[in-house]
């Protein structure tokens, strides 16, 4: 893992976020707070909100009410700091079919700021190395999924936002990953994913958004 | 304040530099504007009456509205690719502002559509038979007016990217945007070829594109935001 500046410790408070889609409350009064070091993982049944709960970590969408804290600031009024730090990868993989896998992990290493002197490594690390000059048309999912997660060997921010990032992938890589996600944050990194897996990771915590359903009937008093 | 400026140079540099690599690999796409324009000027002087004197004279008006169309017929795809596979939100998130990301894709169109056809209407002027000293005028104003229209037909990409069939949405919004562009241009090769000065429209079309270059960017980037909610 990269030496980080020696900056204070990454810290990601959730303060009291309730979260709508089409005027539907999925999630309401969500309190959470991570430290450095915090591997979280978002459980739910589908659609319980956990993309959104997401995207709202992100700054991708204001929630409804609440707000969400990177270093006791507001995400939106420190959005530059607060990318800086982030590193999102989404349930889609962000691959273009026609450029090659090295082409496609470079752009995105270069477009967040990564280091891009260790793109061999990292495709090395996916398993993706012998693929470097194939163009992705012709990859599987679970291939074009791994040239995405390239980022988190390459990326520098301390923070995590995986969703979904075990789709199609097989058991070894995702022991890997498990085992990158351990390392990230034994390091004082945090990381938020989702997952409908059992991951076998140390200290993971568990965030259940069905105990954050809105209580029947009020998501009318809104209304 | 180096550090940031080096940052966003980067971002937007690899931005730019795979929007240009992936058009390169779709040559064939590149290449339907360019035809789509071939065709339609080839086809007017077997559709109206093909003496030189008529020609001449809608030549001017009929090269900017063929070139006008022809910059929208792959409009809508600008930001869809980016769209489906996520890449849009992580231009969301990347550290450098949406703006510039949004300025190095609708730079890298231009290059691609606008810049080909302002360079190709010469040579279908001919077969219009414009007269002379309609030429250098044309290219310029094509040149400045399609810089123009993309930046506009970005805005009407951005705000129709989430709409599964947006292309008549994007056209009926962009249209009324474009005609100020199109009476300029056209006049600006028609005032040339009656002999007289025609700096004043260029010199207006290149108001428009200063105007644009600022407005056009965060306007652009602000319909992503909105768009990318839904």
């Amino acid at each position: 893992m990269p030496a980080r500046q020696p900056t204070e410790p990454p810290r990601l408070t959730l303060d009291n976020v309730t979260c709508e889609r089409d005027d539907r409350v999925l999630f309401c009064n969500l309190q959470y707070n991570c430290q450095a070091g915090t591997l979280l993982q978002v459980v739910g049944f589908n659609g319980a909100g956990k993309t959104t709960l997401l995207h709202a970590l992100t700054g991708l969408i204001a929630p409804a009410e609440g707000q969400i804290l990177w270093q006791q600031t507001p995400i939106a009024n420190s959005a530059r700091a607060f990318r800086q730090a982030l590193l999102y990868l989404g349930h889609q993989a962000p691959v273009k079919a026609h450029l090659t896998v090295a082409e496609n992990a470079l752009w995105l290493a270069r477009l967040q700021g990564a280091s891009v002197e260790r793109l061999d490594w990292a495709l090395e690390q996916v398993d993706m190395l012998a693929y470097r000059d194939i163009t992705c048309h012709s990859l599987s999912a679970g291939q074009r999924r791994r040239v995405a997660l390239a980022q988190l060997y390459m990326s520098q921010a301390p923070l995590w936002v995986l969703d979904e990032p075990f789709t199609a992938i097989d058991k070894e890589g995702v022991a890997k990953l498990e085992a990158l996600l351990e390392r990230h944050c034994a390091h004082g990194g945090i990381a938020v994913l989702t997952s409908h897996q059992a991951l076998r990771v140390a200290g993971m915590q568990t965030l259940n958004l069905a105990d954050f359903q809105p209580q029947a009937g009020a998501s009318y008093a809104y209304g | 304040m180096d550090d940031q400026r080096g940052d966003n140079w980067s971002g937007v540099s690899a931005v730019f530099s795979r929007d240009l690599r992936l058009m390169w690999r779709h040559r064939s796409d590149l290449a339907n504007p360019l035809i789509f324009f071939l065709i339609a000027i080839t086809l007017l002087p077997l559709g109206v009456d093909p003496s030189r004197q008529l020609l001449g004279s809608i030549a001017p008006g009929m090269l900017w509205i063929m070139a006008l169309l022809a910059t929208l017929l792959s409009m809508d795809l600008l930001f869809r690719g980016d769209y489906d596979d996520g890449s849009l939100a992580q231009f969301q998130l990347a550290p450098q502002p949406l703006y510039l990301t949004v300025l190095a894709k609708v730079a890298v169109y231009w290059l691609t559509t606008g810049l080909p056809l302002a360079l190709m209407a010469p040579l279908l002027a001919v077969m219009l038979a414009l007269p002379e000293g309609g030429y250098i005028p044309l290219t310029l104003s094509l040149t400045l007016g399609t810089a123009v229209m993309s930046l506009i037909g970005a805005l009407g990409a951005a705000l129709t990217v989430c709409l599964r069939s947006g292309g008549l949405v994007l056209t009926l919004i962009v249209m009324p945007l474009y005609l100020p562009v199109l009476i300029i241009g056209a006049n600006c090769v028609s005032s040339a070829v009656a002999g007289f000065d025609y700096s004043r429209e260029l010199a207006l079309l290149g108001a428009g594109l200063a105007l644009a270059l600022i407005v056009m960017p965060p306007a652009i980037a602000g319909a992503l935001r909105i768009s990318s909610n839904q």
